[in-house]
């Protein structure tokens, strides 16, 4: 769609998450694994929630469970009153609830055009050629029209991780979810990421599921940040921040960040340790 | 080194780049000493002849070779030779693919249909071509048939084994990338896997034209009337031991023809793998 900056098709009371009592066994070989337990969170509409805690501790089974990549096998996810996950039934993965991956997922074959044009056109959403136009000027807006017809081999990881929310948000989800999106971005170009996304964002005000293990990162992003037990994962502390958007990266530097950063750096450093002795290979 | 030598060295074509003119890539320094390593094989050969090196002792020299060659250019019975192998290859490979990559995205899509047709392959696969040769010769009905089977055989398995590969190495996010943003099995089976593989696929095909001529030699010796394999078999018969050498090289330019195609082809096939 032309508009996908605006908050026009979907409006602003789009794309409320709730979580209710979230659990997750696996069963690997023969020895059950609790990933999740009783992980229960309102997120509304147009929120940005950011779920810090060690990796390996069961967040992403938790994002899984929200895309519908993995069954969920107790308790209710629901988006805008609908069940999309329950113990009895799974909702296809789907772009209402499209994910951005840690390492990267655009693909090598395709122009960052056609990536981005992708979802809407395998949704049948649009014809090919609406949808290579959605793309473009979608692109052009965000600055990188320059980069349509380039392959993602040829830009550098930040400029691929912002093709990546572009191809993401150009479906107009209810909720986008981003697991570790910056991982693998060295500190400079995850701060200048972490800006990008604020500037989409703000533009589009859809309701984001983030998940890290960088507290920093947390609490410049987010607007509730979590933090998520270990091993099972279970919410241990929700902390509301305050800080106006737009948000700059000097604001990192602020008192009000580091008292912020004080209220929860005690909670994330026990998970840590407690993940650190489990010292437990990443479950998927 | 520039990049475009590297990349004419490795096969890969930039079509975006304005095409140089022949006279230009005469005198590049690749080419200029990959034909200084053309004339001091000959060289070598000729002085090792000469000299009377043990097991060059009935060998012609180059000269003698050339001039049997010049003597072959002038026949027709030559060129045709050149069709009719070229034409088994193409037909032998060509069937390949067309069986070969489909089963192959198939057995690497669906476990359970590979599970079901792996021991199958993996039984029949190190059956050398060659040895298929007699049953071939029975089972099909004219010669022409088994040669071409013969030669279907030789390039089925390898590109049946590099596409399976290749589907299974594709990483399962770009999968869930494509199910999130909405894509049908189908429309995943169409769009990723299929060029996810491409790579390896191509890789099949560069390895298995190789393979096709290695056997259409053979297979031609065996159950052929015509054709550059048949043509150095039928020189051996007759004693004209510079013909024999002529078939050779004849098979080897066939053979470096064939890949240099396939690449390019291949290179054609996956623009995003060109080096930037």
């Amino acid at each position: 769609m032309a508009n996908a900056l605006e908050p026009s098709r979907s409006t602003a009371k789009d794309g409320a998450l709730s979580l209710r009592g979230v659990r997750k066994v696996y069963d690997p070989h023969g020895t059950s694994v609790v990933a999740v337990d009783d992980w229960t969170l309102e997120i509304a509409a147009g929120e940005f929630v950011v779920v810090v805690g060690p990796s390996g501790c069961g967040k992403t089974t938790l994002l899984n469970g929200i895309a519908g990549f993995d069954p969920i096998t107790d308790g209710e996810i629901a988006l805008d009153g609908a069940t999309v996950a329950s113990a009895s039934r799974s909702l296809r993965p789907g772009a209402d609830r499209v994910v951005v991956f840690q390492n990267g997922s655009l693909f090598p074959w395709k122009t960052v055009l056609d990536n981005v044009a992708y979802g809407p056109i395998v949704q049948r959403r649009m014809s090919r050629a609406q949808a290579l136009q959605a793309a473009r000027s979608f692109l052009t807006r965000v600055g990188l029209g320059d980069i349509a017809d380039a392959y993602p081999r040829k830009l550098s990881s930040g400029v691929q991780r912002r093709v990546e929310m572009v191809r993401a948000l150009i479906n107009d989800p209810k909720v986008l979810l981003l697991d570790e999106p910056f991982r693998a971005l060295d500190a400079i170009a995850r701060g200048i990421m972490h800006e990008e996304l604020l500037k989409l964002y703000d533009a589009t005000q859809k309701t984001v599921f983030f998940i890290t293990h960088d507290l920093d990162e947390a609490i410049f992003l987010a607007d509730r940040v979590v933090v998520s037990t270990c091993r099972p994962a279970r919410v241990k502390h929700v902390l509301p921040i305050d800080l106006p958007r737009p948000r700059t990266y000097l604001m990192m530097a602020s008192p009000e960040f580091m008292a912020l950063k004080r209220q929860i750096a005690d909670a994330v450093h026990e998970e840590a340790e407690k993940a650190f002795r489990l010292g437990e290979p990443e479950l998927a | 080194m520039n990049a475009e030598a590297i990349e004419s060295a490795i096969g890969r074509g930039t079509s975006d780049a304005p095409a140089r003119p022949p006279l230009a890539r005469l005198t590049n320094v690749h080419a200029l000493r990959g034909l200084a390593g053309v004339a001091g094989f000959l060289a070598l050969w000729e002085l090792g002849v000469l000299v009377h090196v043990p097991i060059l002792a009935k060998v012609p020299t180059p000269v003698d070779v050339a001039g049997a060659g010049w003597g072959l250019l002038h026949d027709p019975r030559y060129y045709v030779d050149w069709l009719i192998s070229f034409r088994r290859v193409f037909i032998g490979f060509v069937l390949a693919q067309l069986i070969g990559i489909p089963l192959g995205l198939f057995m690497g899509w669906k476990a359970a249909f590979r599970s079901l047709t792996f021991p199958v392959m993996e039984v029949l696969r190190p059956i050398p071509p060659l040895a298929w040769v007699p049953l071939s010769i029975l089972f099909w009905p004219t010669p022409e048939s088994s040669i071409v089977f013969v030669l279907f055989l030789g390039a089925f398995f390898t590109v049946l084994i590099n596409t399976v590969a290749g589907v299974r190495a594709i990483d399962e996010r770009y999968i869930r990338a494509a199910i999130s943003l909405g894509a049908t099995p189908a429309t995943v089976f169409r769009r990723i896997i299929l060029p996810g593989a491409l790579p390896s696929i191509g890789t099949g095909m560069a390895i298995g034209i190789g393979i096709t001529w290695e056997v259409l030699v053979a297979a031609e010796i065996i159950a052929g009337r015509n054709g550059l394999g048949y043509l150095t078999w039928e020189a051996y018969v007759a004693g004209a031991i510079p013909t024999i050498i002529v078939g050779m090289i004849s098979i080897g330019i066939a053979g470096y023809l064939s890949s240099v195609l396939i690449r390019a082809m291949v290179g054609r096939a996956m623009p995003w793998n060109r080096r930037p």
